[in-house]
């Protein structure tokens, strides 16, 4: 489609777009620090691209695939699916900084434009189908996300995050895009379904080394490795999420991996999925050795961590992991799973990181230690935390029992038996680190500091916005439905 | 209908009880009560009601659709075996609450809550007849249990818990990859996929005995069964998947033993007579092959389980670990009987199941009641009780006579059925397995000794007599363990049928 009909359907962004210059021209507007207008503004720009998203899905979905910008981006019901696990995932986390106490009231202003930003980049990449997008919108997400882990910018520890964090980040997208020039250099060409198409031809004729192809692959796989933290790209997260402002870090664990899942899939299973090349190049089992990896190393790693933040970290490692496991399969069903476990896992991850920042209010303490007796302090919140982390286990009847069981079902049903038993038993060994804090709210007790703390009412409704879902998703019929939709525009062979 | 009430009102009654306030203990008591009074109501209508004459599935409810997408069914209904043990659970349910009623002293509210929790998942998980709501009631005890055992427990308390949650959670994923795989093969036939897959028991059964579909292949029955065995063989627990129950039942406060060995225990040998004996037949037979005089694999375990549960509990002093390997010693016959796989063998561990349950109940009850007099457990500590609390030492004795296997007394009969099924079988192993029985004498007539007769023990000068609330709780079990030694029928007659259908399913291979 042309650029300027391609306009009506790109209005969820332009939406965007204007709610971040109009947070920050508010911004300028109002002179009392204390005011939160601009969070407001920004959730009713979230509601706002939500509400355009779904009239563009419902009055053009059933069309089929629409392909906008001359092939730039694709229209289709799998990127409708991510903006919309995108935009719940940032009006959460707006939600949150409203709540947290750590934020700087001066940069507010700032701080609201860029997670619209951030957001905008994201559905970039749930919808890109040409290398040149696929860089520019994973780029504006990088940057973006820099800006807001060292939003701190009284705290060292945050300064350090945002560092460790432009580092690792430039040097993978620096190897990524030296994997996309290898793939334009051999194909000519930007369009993803037409590099498919190139290269099989060309293995097919023995022009080019199947070697070659695999090098480009495995370098364009650091880029979006990084992005969702898969071993052996995965060691600045564990330091980013620990210095970044909370609601930044829960924002990056759930919305910056799915997005990067997007962009993972699209990727491989547009332009990488023929069979021709994939007899010569065998991604397949690549991906499968880094998602073993990636989920063992996760919690392995996260089993002697003392502070919640730095454990959710490695806990996000460890599910990126599993969800990797469904993008080995090439089967619709092993992308429904990780559609599926995505949307689990953005309720009970976010959820925890709620929790959080609910406890580094009020106790002022994110390690462990602080979480000491909460039951009897907070006994709602408490057992909202022990759901959160019991669904994150993956028992039942939470609904990360479902995801899980989904995701293992698709990885059985092509016969990868290791993998699901590498996967399973690292459930057993998640359990003893998210135990860990159970243990310390419900068997221990809270030490000198014994008086009950009170939350508001609007506390307790946003952390049933969390719970309910947590708990009953995976009971209910419509969000099978919902991701198998979702699921049936990618190509798969 | 009748049967998802039973299941689902333990649970109705958590949501009462949480919305009790909290400073109404003895409500939140009652309540819970309550509660339970109901669910064990409609067992016994259901044992008085239950048709003994067929093995078929009775008081069904379902199959109802329930998760579309995978073709997953609310479907419940009771056979001979699960009713009895349905019976059991209701039974030790009232009773649990009662034993807790003084002695629980934080967050009564919360215990109950998650008592009648527990309540849920196990009588759901012995009603279920579709594999995944088996496999979610089966993991559904886990939380509740972790929490009772972590929360309400002893000193170690926090180790015992996690050590129990890890061992269940490691035995079900490899439960759940073999589920996973019957679900996924369980349209194939002949190599081709055909209808819907389907996680349905009774359907599954079928399949599995059928020519030429997936389910029957020996080979893949094999494998399933190794995955499904280990998933129960740790909650039976079967050496050397054992080391987390003497921890989680001497930390575990009185009435959450009592549920331990009354009740999760016999989920795993129950999860082994129906999904493991019954759908997979191959599979047993792969590992009920003969191995010379050690009989076959499943026997040899059974007689580890019962030769050394039975020395390790010789070698205790703490009077609740005693107890725990009695319970692993005693778990052994039932695998014994099993392993036999012939009439009187499955029948004498079927009814060894449900009379463990009633004398391990008894006993850890008893030790509950020593324990909240004198605060400490430690065997050789006692001595001369007889004399200050006679009725209570009429009780013990009872419970112990029943326990070690006097004729006349209930686990004589289930345990001398286990081994003359298991003698026709492998007469070695049998005859060395009776070691067990007599150890176990040696063990509990020691412990009498030890505890009740001799010289008093001065500090214990003004120990109290058991009281009417604690007697509550040990009459019907006292009175059902001689019952069920004169009149074993009783028992037997409920799952005579179902027995015969499964020896018939075992021979059709």
């Amino acid at each position: 489609m042309q650029n300027i009909d391609s306009l009506l359907y790109f209005s969820p962004e332009i939406l965007l777009v204007i709610f971040a210059a109009a947070v920050i021209i508010l911004d300028l507007v109002v002179k009392n620090r204390e005011s939160t207008a601009v969070a407001y503004l920004s959730l009713v720009g979230c509601i706002c691209t939500f509400a355009a998203v779904l009239f563009i899905h419902f009055s053009f979905g059933n069309e089929g695939p629409i392909s906008l910008f001359l092939g730039m981006i694709r229209l289709d019901a799998f990127s409708t699916f991510f903006k919309i696990l995108l935009l719940l995932a940032t009006a959460a986390t707006i939600l949150f900084s409203l709540r947290s106490e750590e934020l700087d009231a001066r940069l507010k202003g700032e701080y609201y434009a860029l997670l619209l930003a951030i957001t905008l980049g994201m559905f970039l990449m749930a919808s890109s189908t040409n290398l040149l997008m696929i860089f520019i919108s994973l780029e504006t997400v990088s940057l973006t996300s820099y800006i807001l882990a060292g939003f701190l910018t009284h705290s060292p520890r945050s300064s350090e995050a945002a560092f460790k964090y432009i580092t690792y980040g430039a040097v993978a997208s620096g190897t990524m895009l030296f994997g996309l020039s290898f793939l334009f250099g051999m194909t000519g060409t930007g369009d993803l379904a037409q590099i498919a198409g190139r290269l099989t031809e060309l293995l097919a004729a023995g022009d080019i080394a199947p070697l070659a192809v695999l090098i480009a692959i495995t370098f364009v796989l650091a880029g979006v490795g990084y992005k969702i933290a898969s071993v052996p790209f995965h060691m600045w997260s564990p330091d980013v999420y620990e210095g970044a402002p909370i609601p930044i870090t829960a924002f990056l664990s759930v919305a910056s991996k799915s997005a990067g899942f997007a962009l993972f899939i699209r990727f491989f299973y547009t332009g990488f999925s023929a069979s021709g090349l994939m007899e010569a190049v065998d991604w397949p089992f690549m991906l499968a050795i880094v998602s073993a990896l990636t989920m063992t190393v996760g919690n392995l790693a996260a089993l002697p961590q003392q502070n919640v933040k730095r454990l959710l970290a490695y806990s996000s490692i460890a599910h990126g992991g599993y969800l990797l496991m469904g993008g080995v399969l090439l089967t619709s069903e092993g992308i429904g799973a990780i559609l599926f476990y995505l949307v689990v896992y953005l309720f009970m991850n976010l959820g925890a990181f709620y929790v959080v920042v609910l406890v580094a209010n009020e106790v002022g303490s994110e390690m462990i230690d602080g979480y000491r007796g909460l039951a009897s302090r907070a006994p709602l919140v408490a057992g909202a935390m022990m759901i959160f982390l019991f669904s994150l286990t993956g028992i039942p009847p939470f609904a990360g029992f479902f995801g899980k069981w989904i995701l293992f079902t698709a990885v059985l049903e092509q016969g990868y038996y290791w993998l699901a038993l590498v996967g399973l038993l690292n459930s057993v060994v998640s359990l003893y680190y998210y135990a860990r804090i159970v243990k310390a709210m419900f068997l221990e007790d809270a030490g000198e500091e014994t008086d009950r703390v009170s939350f508001s009412t609007g506390t307790f409704a946003l952390l049933s916005v969390f719970v309910i879902p947590t708990i009953f998703i995976g009971f209910l019929n419509i969000f099978y439905t919902f991701s198998n939709i979702s699921v049936s525009v990618m190509p798969i062979q | 209908m009748l049967l998802s009430l039973m299941i689902f009102i333990p649970l109705l009654g958590m949501v009462v009880v949480l919305l009790l306030p909290r400073e109404s203990e003895e409500l939140v008591k009652r309540v819970t009560l309550l509660f339970t009074l109901i669910p064990l109501a409609l067992a016994v209508y259901l044992f008085i009601t239950y048709d003994r004459s067929t093995a078929g599935t009775q008081f069904s409810h379902g199959p109802v659709p329930w998760i579309d997408a995978f073709n997953i069914q609310y479907h419940i209904g009771v056979d001979g075996l699960s009713v009895t043990l349905l019976l059991l659970t209701a039974l030790l349910g009232p009773i649990c609450v009662i034993a807790s009623w003084r002695n629980i002293e934080k967050g009564i509210k919360a215990y109950m809550a998650l008592f009648l929790l527990l309540e849920t998942g196990m009588l759901g998980f012995f009603a279920a007849l579709d594999l995944f709501l088996f496999y979610v009631f089966f993991e559904l005890t886990l939380l509740p249990m972790y929490f009772l055992i972590g929360v309400w427990g002893g000193p170690r308390r926090e180790y015992a818990a996690i050590k129990f949650f890890l061992y269940t959670l490691f035995g079900s994923v490899l439960m759940l990859v073999a589920m996973i795989a019957v679900y996924l093969n369980s349209n194939i036939v002949n190599g081709v996929a055909e209808g819907l897959r389907t996680f349905d028991i009774p359907t599954l059964i079928t399949l599995a005995a059928t020519q030429g579909h997936a389910l029957a292949d020996p080979d893949f029955q094999m494998w399933v069964f190794v995955g499904f065995f280990i998933g129960f063989a740790v909650k039976v627990p079967i050496f050397p998947f054992h080391t987390w129950l003497p921890d989680a039942h001497v930390e575990a406060p009185t009435a959450i033993s009592v549920i331990l060995a009354g009740i999760l225990l016999k989920m795993g040998t129950y999860g082994l007579v129906r999904v493991n004996m019954a759908m997979f037949p191959q599979g047993l037979a792969h590992f009920t092959d003969g191995i010379g005089f050690w009989g076959n694999s499943l026997a040899l375990l059974g007689f580890i389980n019962i030769v050394y549960g039975s020395f390790c509990a010789l070698a205790q002093t703490d009077f609740k670990k005693l107890v725990a390997y009695s319970s692993i010693g005693h778990m052994g016959f039932v695998i014994l009987g099993l392993a036999a796989g012939n009439d009187s063998g499955i029948t004498g561990a079927i009814l060894q199941m449900f009379n463990h349950g009633v004398i391990s109940a008894m006993l850890f009850l008893l030790v509950g009641v020593l324990y909240d007099r004198a605060h400490h457990r430690e065997i050789n500590g006692f001595g001369g009780l007889g004399s200050k609390m006679p009725v209570y030492t009429g009780i013990t004795t009872l419970a112990f006579m029943a326990s070690l296997g006097l004729p006349g007394l209930s686990g004589f009969v289930g345990e001398a059925l286990s081994l003359l099924g298991a003698y026709e079988r492998f007469k070695f192993l049998t005859i060395l397995s009776t070691i067990g029985i007599v150890v176990g004498a040696a063990y509990f007539l020691w412990t009498l000794q030890r505890v009740f007769l001799g010289n008093l023990n001065p500090k214990y000068e003004a120990l109290p007599e058991i009281n009417g609330r604690e007697i509550l709780t040990l009459v019907p079990l006292g009175i059902l363990t001689i019952v069920l030694g004169v009149w074993p029928n009783f028992a037997i007659d409920m799952f005579r049928e179902s027995v015969t259908n499964l020896i018939d399913v075992l021979n059709a291979i």
